[in-house]
């Protein structure tokens, strides 16, 4: 036989051994008596498996020091909580992320229901922040055709998005 | 509306005219949702937090479903109303918790609810009694949608709902459903069952979520993963799980009723006689009685009228229903009497078990 497997939680012996398929993908987990008792796993009225997995999943990284830009919140803050500081640190944290979501969820791709307001929003924001970014210089370079050109592109956005977008 | 105009108004779950359903208590979806660009409450400044939940309570109660609900910050409530809200499943243990800066907004029926400031910026929450997936998912959709009109959620088209904690990533679904499962515990197949829906990749928990006991035979049962699949696709597959859980404990019932008759109505007949006439009941004794009269009703020994009445006395016979209801703070020992004799009060309007209605 191969060599003893070792708690995911602690590092002792593990005696403990779940298994659990999602969509045809294993996860295994291995425990030692004590960690299984402390989770609940031998309670018959249940325990989280996803929970275990987050755990045993940040377990086996090296202390990096990878920080948010955005918030200040670091590798080993989320290592101690379990939770992100903030939306952007789901960019900065990348590289952890993959295999985490990975052993945790069914897919890494969000396939659900889509904020389609907010996204229009922000789609009609950035369009407009682009055309005056783009009539500022046409003014500049004195390309006036142009520049009358995006103030009608300007016009007919700002009518599009109707009387709520005041931007 | 008040706090105290809350607590003593009908709401979904104590309401006797909703629960028809015999294994599925109640059905309950919650969606959670951040603000962009902020910081998450676990990690905000006091100020931050405050400006995100004056921000939500704001575009949250101006929506029409939650017209005339209450909308309050946590710390203007008392412990007792506290511990009330979460005895029906309102809020969560751990928004009670939460220092300063949170606040929750409930519809006026109780079946709508947004905690804010919990673990993410939002956590709404639809429940209905029974077991009734589409329906709760069709509106707390609605609600969803309706909110986002004031609020830019905080989204990535690769990641969706960007949510603190990566697993309520995607579309921080958690749709749940509470289930009555007596038959299951008596006859030890429990264990079976638990051990199958954790490999399906869905939790079971006890009555009031993690780390509770599952008295009353009443058990949690929910999807865990939240990514890669679409709403309807992780509620189908729930769906299916529970309707599979809801057909063994009527065959598990069955099997009681076939081989050992006798056994099964002792134990239905002894739980009234001990309601009728206890003088000392916790909490959890109450629960596993009320658990059996349940059982009972759903055989046909007490009226089908009854079943409402025993799952409005589930929530109040926890410890902060029974204090609320005898005006006062009570310890564990004075609440076991006032259980007690709460309980006498209503099973002597009740009629005695008839054994001769039972199917067999």
């Amino acid at each position: 036989m191969a060599n003893s497997l070792k708690c995911d939680l602690c590092s002792k012996p593990a005696t403990v051994h779940l298994t659990q398929i999602v969509n045809n993908k294993i996860h295994k987990v291995d425990l030692c008596e004590a960690c299984a008792q402390a989770k609940g796993v031998t309670d018959p009225s249940g325990f989280s498996l996803a929970d275990l997995l987050l755990k045993a999943s940040l377990n086996p990284e090296p202390a990096g020091d990878v920080r948010c830009e955005s918030c200040g919140f670091t590798q080993q803050d989320f290592k101690k909580s379990g939770r992100f500081g903030c939306p952007s640190c789901y960019d900065h944290f990348g590289s952890l992320l993959e295999p985490m979501l990975d052993t945790m969820h069914k897919g890494i791709s969000h396939t659900g229901k889509i904020p389609k307001r907010a996204l229009e929003r922000k789609s009609i924001y950035e369009k407009l922040t682009q055309l005056e970014t783009d009539l500022d210089q046409a003014i500049k370079a004195e390309r006036y055709e142009d520049a009358a050109r995006f103030r009608d592109e300007i016009n007919q956005v700002r009518q599009a998005a109707g009387p709520k977008q005041n931007a | 509306m008040k706090i105290n105009e809350l607590i003593d108004s009908h709401s979904e779950l104590t309401d006797t005219a909703a629960s028809k359903s015999a294994v599925v208590l109640m059905t309950r979806i919650r969606l959670a949702r951040n603000l962009a660009k902020h910081p998450f409450p676990g990690w905000a400044k006091d100020a931050q937090k405050k400006e995100i939940r004056d921000q939500c309570m704001q575009a949250v109660a101006s929506l029409p479903q939650m017209k005339r609900g209450l909308a309050i910050p946590v710390e203007s409530l008392d412990e007792l109303q506290k511990q009330i809200l979460v005895e029906r499943h309102l809020i969560s243990r751990e928004l009670c918790h939460s220092k300063s800066g949170s606040g929750i907004v409930i519809s006026k029926d109780q079946s709508c609810v947004v905690m804010v400031n919990e673990e993410d910026h939002l956590r709404i929450q639809v429940l209905r009694a029974g077991f009734q997936f589409k329906k709760v998912w069709a509106s707390i959709n609605a609600l969803d949608t309706d909110l986002e009109e004031h609020i830019d959620y905080a989204f990535s088209p690769k990641l969706g709902y960007l949510s603190a904690c990566p697993t309520n990533l995607g579309t921080g679904i958690r749709a749940s459903a509470m289930m009555h499962l007596p038959a299951l515990v008596i006859s030890s197949q429990m264990e079976k069952v638990v051990r199958a829906v954790n490999q399906l990749g869905m939790a079971v928990r006890g009555l009031f979520g993690e780390g509770s006991d599952a008295s009353g035979s009443i058990f949690q049962i929910s999807n865990q993963t939240t990514l890669g699949e679409s709403e309807e696709e992780i509620i189908k597959h729930l769906h299916g799980v529970l309707t599979t859980i809801v057909d063994q404990e009527l065959n598990a019932r069955e099997k009681l009723l076939e081989t050992d008759p006798k056994k099964l109505f002792d134990k239905i007949g002894r739980a009234f006689g001990i309601l009728q006439n206890g003088y000392l009941l916790n909490s959890g004794e109450a629960m596993n009685l009320l658990s059996l009269i349940r059982l009972g009703i759903d055989l046909g020994v007490y009226a089908d009228t009854e079943r409402g009445v025993v799952d409005r006395l589930f929530i109040e016979c926890q410890p902060g229903h029974v204090q609320h209801a005898a005006k006062g703070a009570f310890d564990p020992a004075q609440r076991d009497v006032l259980r007690a004799e709460r309980l006498r009060a209503e099973f002597a309007k009740m009629p005695a078990p008839d054994f001769t209605n039972t199917s067999r």
